[in-house]
């Protein structure tokens, strides 16, 4: 078992025949995932990568029944791509994108919240979701993952890639990773899938990276406290940040004394969660749970 | 994006809310000129900065004549100022806001932001206007009252009356601060702003509610859609260094440390400055060169690191996912050539073609460190930058 996806998910992409779209899809097929098709308005009928290209994602599924999408088109189009994915029924969506107005990412969760509550979205602004040995719907580069035991969730793409290369060298591997995304209104939450790892009989242990910025973290400690009898390895990117400066992403930022590092290493390190100052020491720290 | 105030009072007049009368000048020609337009006998001359605390500063004068507003035009235009919010160097003013001195009777606090954890723009007011609110939230925080805005329905008269009585206004004001809130959120999404503040929001003695100073962020990620507020852009506010940045499409923000940092991933570049911190080394900067690296960006992102004086040693982190290491090693060996860089440099690749990357930096020639992880990485950053 896995989480969200596997190796049987029937996997669209939106954005498909664009140069984003077309080389990650490229790379997903490469790693095995079960990618049935595209979407490209005004390509419909054709084929791309030798898999049929749709008008709709409502025709898509249809035609394919696919249940999980991965979502590269331009920012200004992809709040429309996410609810067009969600009002055809599917399940989990990966929206990859980076820089969609917030205002739009607003309307996105209402109504997501309001008609699709059971659609799954991940990002935007995020790496994607993977399931190694199995499923790939994202930008992350599939060959340093291993099939295995440990649940990534993270705002960060390149820093998931650093638990995950810890996790593969440490022989743990990994159950299914996940980036949650860096924009301040984004799809799944930490609690989100960490509920889903708690539940997961192939998760034994989770990595939690967050960074500055919001309280995502400090929320989650509470649950993990509540609920969480797995071991938990935590990382809180940004102590050095100066407060009122955005760090790249446009959620790391320190508004009002309030989103600091010290805040939330301290909230999970109330919560029972192993927290390590380097993510040098992810690896190293839940191989200890592990011997 | 950070605007100034004369910039937020205008949106703020075009969205209905009421603002005294001021006119932005740039000399103390134009100073004199505005303040007989408005006429007196009361005039405010405020710097134009993007920075709080102007006040406290001596970026705001009272002016009680003619003759006060060209002196205190003529000592503010060109000069630097340092605040609370500036450092050390502080920031020109290049231009002053000449405002009618009105006579106020009460204070309020008014701001619009998105609430990260309800998904919702929400309104925040508070009696305690003219205040630090951060001060005001950790102090009392019964004094900071919030409305959350369904985003489909937008804001609802009721809950802006209830929001006025809670504040302590009269039902004269309460009404008019119904137009204010919905004229404040109406600005907030129409253009995409990430915060909107109005600090203080007066009552005047005849009672009018208008906003006596104001303060507007905006969405960086919408300015594409909005050509009129885009345009509102000052780079002398913003750091030199930064500016080029932005223009080149790089993610930086300057620090005070001697080792500078290029790295992939806005979390990695985080994760990098602090392991730094934790070797004993202060970092010069955040520098996230993105997914989409190629060699000419790096090659930019390297001669943006060593425009600055105090970079002893320059640390390159990437984890090649995207991005492939073999493409960022072409873009250091390039850049090292074309700077004729003395400074050492310290490498640590990992991810996509390493192996290729690697081999590249090795047989360059150049005085380039490779290191194994990062905690080896920011040792010997340290170590080369003492």
């Amino acid at each position: 078992m896995s989480i969200l996806i596997n190796k049987d998910t029937k996997v669209i992409c939106q954005g498909f025949t664009g140069s984003q779209g077309t080389f990650h899809s490229e790379q997903s097929i490469a790693y095995g995932t079960n990618l049935v098709g595209g979407i490209s308005p005004g390509k419909g009928g054709t084929k791309h990568l030798d898999k049929p290209v749709f008008n709709t994602v409502r025709e898509a599924v249809e035609a394919t029944g696919a249940e999980a999408s991965m979502i590269y088109v331009p920012a200004a189009f992809a709040g429309d791509a996410i609810l067009e994915a969600a009002d055809a029924g599917i399940k989990v969506i990966a929206c990859i994108t980076e820089g969609i107005p917030v205002t739009d990412m607003l309307k996105v969760k209402a109504v997501l919240t309001n008609n699709y509550p059971k659609t799954y979205l991940i990002g935007p602004n995020c790496p994607g979701v993977i399931t190694p040995g199995g499923c790939k719907m994202g930008i992350m580069p599939g060959h340093i993952h291993k099939p295995g035991k440990i649940g990534i969730v993270s705002r960060s793409g390149t820093l998931t890639y650093e638990a995950v290369d810890q996790t593969t060298r440490t022989g743990l591997g990994q159950s299914t990773c996940i980036g949650i995304g860096g924009d301040p209104i984004h799809g799944m939450s930490f609690i989100d899938i960490i509920s889903l790892f708690k539940d997961d009989p192939q998760t034994e242990g989770i990595v939690m990276v967050g960074e500055i910025g919001g309280s995502a973290e400090e929320e989650a400690a509470e649950y993990i406290k509540a609920n969480v009898k797995k071991p938990v390895v935590a990382y809180i990117a940004g102590v050095t940040a100066p407060p009122g400066k955005r760090m790249g992403h446009a959620g790391a930022i320190i508004m009002g004394g309030k989103g600091t590092a010290a805040d939330k290493f301290a909230a999970l390190e109330s919560a029972g969660a192993t927290i390590v100052r380097s993510p040098a020491d992810i690896g190293a720290a839940m191989k200890k749970f592990f011997p | 994006m950070n605007l100034h105030e004369y910039q937020a009072k205008e949106l703020l007049q075009q969205f209905g809310v009421a603002i005294p009368r001021g006119i932005k000048v740039t000399s103390q020609q134009e100073a004199v000129e505005a303040a007989k337009q408005i006429g007196g006998p009361l005039w405010v001359v405020k710097a134009q900065v993007h920075a709080g605390g102007r006040g406290k500063a001596g970026g705001v004068k009272l002016a009680r004549s003619l003759q006060d507003v060209e002196d205190i035009s003529g000592r503010l235009l060109g000069s630097t100022l340092v605040t609370k919010q500036t450092g050390a160097d502080g920031v020109k003013i290049h231009a002053l806001l000449i405002q009618d001195g009105v006579d106020i009777t009460k204070e309020y606090y008014l701001s619009a932001l998105v609430d990260r954890s309800k998904k919702r723009v929400i309104l925040i007011g508070s009696s305690e206007g003219g205040m630090d609110i951060e001060e005001v939230a950790a102090k009392t925080p019964e004094k900071i009252l919030t409305l959350t805005v369904d985003p489909v329905a937008g804001i609802q008269p009721y809950q802006a009356r209830d929001l006025g009585f809670r504040m302590g206004m009269e039902k004269k004001q309460v009404d008019q601060l119904v137009k204010v809130l919905n004229g404040v959120y109406n600005l907030f999404v129409q253009k995409d702003c990430s915060m909107v503040e109005i600090n203080p929001l007066i009552v005047t003695t005849d009672g009018q509610v208008m906003a006596l100073d104001a303060k507007v962020s905006l969405d960086d990620n919408a300015l594409y859609r909005h050509k009129d507020t885009a345009e509102m852009r000052d780079p002398t506010q913003e750091d030199a260094r930064e500016h080029i940045a932005h223009e080149i499409g790089l993610n930086y923000v300057a620090l005070d440390g001697s080792i500078g940092c290029m790295v992939n991933g806005a979390g990695l570049a985080m994760a990098t400055m602090d392991v730094i911190k934790l070797q004993g080394g202060e970092p010069a900067n955040f520098l996230d060169v993105g997914g989409g690296a190629t060699a000419e960006r790096v090659a930019r992102a390297f001669k943006l690191i060593l425009s600055s004086s105090k970079v002893k040693a320059i640390l390159v982190n990437i984890f090649g996912g995207i991005v492939r290491c073999d493409t960022i090693a072409e873009g250091i060996i390039a850049a090292v050539k074309e700077v004729g860089l003395k400074l050492p440099v310290v490498v640590r690749l990992q991810g996509t073609n390493v192996e290729a990357g690697r081999e590249m930096l090795a047989k360059s020639g150049m005085n380039i460190m490779a290191a194994e992880d990062l905690t080896d990485a920011a040792k010997k950053a340290v170590a080369a930058a003492q």
